[in-house]
């Protein structure tokens, strides 16, 4: 029926959201790979070929933030998937405070970046922190959180990861619950244990929400931002910084060539990422 | 009962651990706002002998010229108009893609789909805001916002729209319904839960972000909450009373909607990222 | 806002005492948002709108780098207000300012200023502005009390001022407090060993500028980063050095916790803020180079005042100048504390109550031992400088590394404002 589709569904439909979308999200996009390749005031710029790919890549103070930005990801992504696993297992038990505890991990998700950032950054210091008393306290030294440059980017992790593990955590409750029940049942005659449980049936039965945990914390990982540049501006020296917020220091810094050229290195990076799960996201698509 | 016992057990230690992992660090936050500016340096969890809630609390709504409220004003603003134009272009768009098939709308959901993982490209968008004149403008950093929901709620715009049967269309437009006038008077009111569930999760975020008002919005004049929390740590050094007074009361509006709202954000961030 | 209100009070006031407000001009001064001496500011307008039919308003632009872009803007839309604030040095030199600013060589306030301020705001043979607040010297502040209980001496040369960190250590206190939480304060002790590196090589600034002159390859330049680690690996600094802010190291420096903060002088105020009992016990000086004859400070030049040449009431303007820098505009400048530094005015008669620190200060600047920081003499400023300091500071690199890594950043910049040379 040609005449329904073209008359009901019009691509008129589709013009606020192009205009909004092509203006403000794919435009840019595809500017960046222009003026990552220039010297750029904003009013004017100046070709330079691929110096600032160079300078980012060469640069020990730039290429840092690649690195530290793998292993932020990788770390509060591997993070989030196994203790969020775990959590959602067992809150999927019999519990009576189940409720409450599911609220209770979910909670930090509603606070700002900034206020989680500020509240640990005082929980976190070294001589009066709450943290360090209370190791103190047991007789363990603790450790300068966000001063000394082999912790910081740890610490931040941690700090993602204690924010960000409810989402985990929901995503996997609601793929848990999906699992028909009799598959456990089945176990069960055949003598199965809790362990059993979990190994054979939950974990395999769970991968699709363990796909999504995984892309979401990963991608999320390596584009951000905010908890780091309030914790620790990427310090100390250039020690946690990442490539988000190099790329917003070189913004500040007006150099606008080097920030967008920063911006097509994620972009790269996370397309790497991307194309595999574009392939997932459309085979789930086709099952449905 | 040996099981009860130690299920009983479980639960008490699971509980515990919570308490302290998640507990400590927000009662640490709600006891120290209410502390002296001296006592709140000692940084301890310890409630205060006595609590000046209130004097915190308006000297941190006094400080900058009542720049909190301003905040307040900005980002009330900022949170709703950008809701309502996400609605705007995410249903409608949402509509199509799920009615319509062939290789025009594929590339569309490619774009879509893209838009959900690309890193949003910082400089150039300043640009793009800077020539059409909205750089350091409500309304620019409002489409910004808009354009980087766009995806995640066109995408379940369309997990709805599938649940919406073809024979209201098709017997709309035998009735002589237009496209528009199906959209507007079904398909939008029918997409209402829909609609509710991203309205919830938007409001929340755009409410939170601080990364794009950093970008987009610098300058005093235009300040949304987030960034006069921000502004406030360099202004307060170690104040830490007033910061946690200040954490305080910008937290209160995604409580209140995390209290009301528990059941649908939750599902909300479910069906967006198992579904999509 | 409450700035202007207050302005507006101050007006109305003046507009009712004087029973007419008609025939009075107005003139609008662009000005920084949170100038901490803004008080003294508005002390100096609202005489000066008493005594004269003119009236002053302000707008507020924000500082750094947005307020630069800002300025830049308005310049080429010629929508420039009658008065500007702004940077002293380079940063105001790139406004082209023989085309944008009126010369102010033929007034009769010219020889009054000193000629090392006239120096950082001049072009070709004019020069454009006015000095607006004191002078800030940087250098080490130290706690005359610890120096007096352990019987120190102020250094004059670099070994000296180690020799005396060494006995403070011994005692038991801080010799050197550091605040790298906040991290431009890492920068100090190299920005201003500028006096010294320019005593070795008084050309540096110009080759440095041209790209002949680099840290990593410039023995007296790399002393710099060499002197911020050797505080480090001597273990001079504060525990929790990253975790130590600003304010902390104020509070450290009053109460006698710490001997020496290498700071600027504008410090001060805000030390008086919180402990004005302590003032008494800090002194300042220079920071100490490898030689006692070359001892001297590194000034900040101030900030300063200009008149935009489109604007169409510049006899108005240049009569608000005059009254800045006379010794009435001074007095009503001073009616709201003791200034924290010298004046580049010449001949200024100080108030009594100068803080001993500041008293110290001016003892350099009237032995003519000074020198401009390099940022007034060079528009090469890389942005990473705090890091790096940090990085010196904290033993993470070497301080070849860590000049060699400058370069690099600097490197940037110089490209980035596409000078010649680079």
């Amino acid at each position: 029926m040609p005449s329904l589709t073209s008359r009901l569904y019009s691509y008129k439909f589709f013009i606020p959201a192009a205009i909004v979308y092509v203006l403000f999200f794919l435009a840019p996009t595809f500017l960046s790979f222009f003026f990552s390749l220039t010297i750029w005031t904003l009013s004017d710029w100046k070709f330079t070929g691929l110096d600032n790919f160079k300078i980012f890549l060469t640069e020990p103070s730039l290429n840092i933030g690649l690195r530290n930005s793998l292993v932020y990801a990788t770390a509060t992504c591997a993070l989030k998937v196994v203790i969020g696993f775990l959590l959602a297992a067992f809150l999927c038990t019999d519990l009576k405070t189940k409720g409450f505890l599911r609220s209770m991990i979910y909670f930090p998700n509603i606070l700002s970046t900034i206020a989680v950032g500020i509240i640990f950054g005082s929980l976190m210091h070294p001589s009066h922190g709450l943290i360090n008393t209370c190791l103190a306290a047991i007789g363990i030294k603790g450790p300068d959180w966000l001063g000394n440059p082999r912790m910081a980017l740890f610490s931040v992790v941690l700090v993602d990861v204690w924010k960000g593990v409810g989402i985990a955590m929901t995503i996997f409750i609601a793929g848990i619950q999906a699992i028909p029940q009799h598959y456990y049942e089945a176990l069960m005659i055949d003598g199965g244990t809790a362990f059993h449980k979990l190994r054979y049936i939950t974990l395999p039965l769970s991968r699709s929400s363990m796909n999504s945990v995984i892309m979401l914390a990963f991608i999320g990982g390596i584009r951000s931002f905010d908890l780091i540049w309030v914790m620790t501006k990427g310090g100390p020296g250039f020690t946690s910084d990442l490539i988000a917020s190099i790329i917003y220091k070189q913004l500040q810094g007006g150099f606008y060539g080097i920030s967008t050229a920063g911006n097509v290195v994620l972009f790269v990076i996370v397309s790497i990422i991307a194309v595999p799960m574009y392939r997932f996201l459309t085979k789930v698509e086709v099952d449905l | 009962m040996k099981r009860k016992i130690a299920r009983l057990a479980v639960e008490t230690v699971a509980v515990l651990l919570a308490l302290a992992i998640f507990g400590v660090p927000i009662s640490y936050v709600l006891t120290n706002a209410g502390k002296s500016s001296a006592a709140a340096a000692q940084m301890s969890i310890a409630p205060a002998a006595n609590t000046q809630y209130l004097a915190n609390f308006s000297s941190v709504i006094a400080q900058s010229s009542y720049m909190l409220i301003r905040a307040f004003l900005n980002s009330a603003i900022i949170t709703i108009v950008s809701i309502a134009v996400l609605l705007g272009i995410s249903s409608t768009a949402g509509f199509v893609l799920e009615r319509r098939k062939g290789r025009g709308i594929s590339w569309i959901n490619f774009l879509v789909l893209a838009g959900l993982m690309i890193p949003p490209a910082v400089v150039p968008t300043i640009w793009v805001l800077k020539t059409i004149g909205l750089y350091k403008n409500m309304m620019g950093l409002v489409l910004v916002e808009a354009a980087l929901a766009f995806p995640f709620s066109v995408l379940l715009y369309r997990g709805y729209m599938g649940s919406i049967p073809r024979e209201l269309d098709e017997a709309s437009f035998i009735d002589g319904c237009t496209g528009f006038d199906l959209f507007m008077k079904v398909i939008f009111p029918l997409m209402k839960p829909v609609s509710a569930t991203i309205a919830i999760i938007t409001s929340i975020s755009v409410f939170n972000d601080f990364v794009n008002p950093l970008y987009f919005l610098p300058g005093s004049k235009n300040v949304t909450v987030q960034l006069t929390l921000y502004n406030f740590i360099s202004t307060y050094l170690n104040k830490w009373n007033l910061l946690f007074a200040d954490i305080l009361l910008i937290s209160i509006p995604p409580l209140i909607f995390f209290i009301f709202f528990n059941k649908k954000i939750v599902s909300g961030m479910v069906a967006g990222a198992v579904k999509s | 806002m409450r700035r202007k209100l207050i302005v507006l009070a101050v007006m109305a006031a003046i507009a009712a005492a004087s029973g007419f407000a008609a025939d009075r001009q107005k003139l609008v001064w662009l000005q920084w948002t949170n100038e901490p001496q803004q008080k003294a500011i508005d002390a100096v307008v609202a005489a000066f709108q008493a005594k004269y039919p003119i009236d002053i308003e302000f707008e507020f632009k924000p500082g750094s780098s947005e307020g630069e872009n800002l300025v830049k803007t308005r310049i080429a839309a010629n929508d420039m207000p009658d008065l500007l604030t702004y940077n002293s040095g380079s940063l105001f030199q790139v406004l082209n300012l023989e085309k944008n600013f009126v010369d102010l060589s033929n007034e009769p306030f010219a020889s009054k200023l000193l000629d090392s301020f006239k120096s950082v705001v001049s072009a070709g043979k004019g020069f454009y502005a006015i000095p607006y607040q004191p002078i800030p010297a940087g250098g080490i502040l130290y706690n005359k009390k610890v120096y007096a209980e352990l019987g120190l001496k102020v250094p004059k040369t670099w070994k000296e001022f180690t020799a005396n960190c060494d006995k403070i250590k011994a005692a038991g206190k801080v010799a050197v407090i550091v605040s790298y939480k906040d991290d431009w304060t890492a920068q100090l002790l190299f920005l201003a060993d500028y006096y010294n590196l320019q005593a070795a090589y008084p050309k540096f600034a110009q080759d440095y500028t041209a790209n002949k002159a680099k840290f990593a390859t410039t023995p007296a330049a790399l002393r710099g980063f060499e002197k911020i680690q050797e505080m480090f690996t001597k273990g001079y600094i504060n525990k929790d050095p990253m975790a130590t802010t600003y304010d902390n190291a104020q509070a450290m420096l009053a109460n006698g916790e710490g001997a020496h903060y290498p700071m600027a002088t504008w410090v001060l105020a805000s030390i008086n803020q919180n402990f004005p009992d302590k003032m008494k016990d800090i002194g300042f000086f220079a920071q100490p180079g490898d030689s006692a004859d070359k001892n001297g400070v590194t000034l900040w030049m101030p900030t300063n005042i200009s008149i935009p040449k489109t604007s169409k009431k510049i006899d108005a303007a240049k009569k608000f100048l005059d009254f800045f820098v006379s010794a009435e505009g001074l007095a009503a400048y001073m009616s709201v504390g003791a200034p924290d530094g010298a004046f580049a005015i010449k001949n200024v008669k100080m108030p009594e109550g100068l803080f001993p620190a500041t008293k110290d200060a001016i003892t350099y600047i009237n032995a003519n031992k000074t020198a401009p920081a390099l940022e007034f003499l060079s528009p090469v400023k890389g942005p990473n400088l705090p890091q790096i300091c940090v990085e010196a500071g904290m033993g993470l690199k070497t301080p070849a590394e860590c000049a060699a890594e400058y370069d690099r950043d600097v490197e940037k910049q110089a490209k980035q404002l596409m000078l010649p040379g680079w």
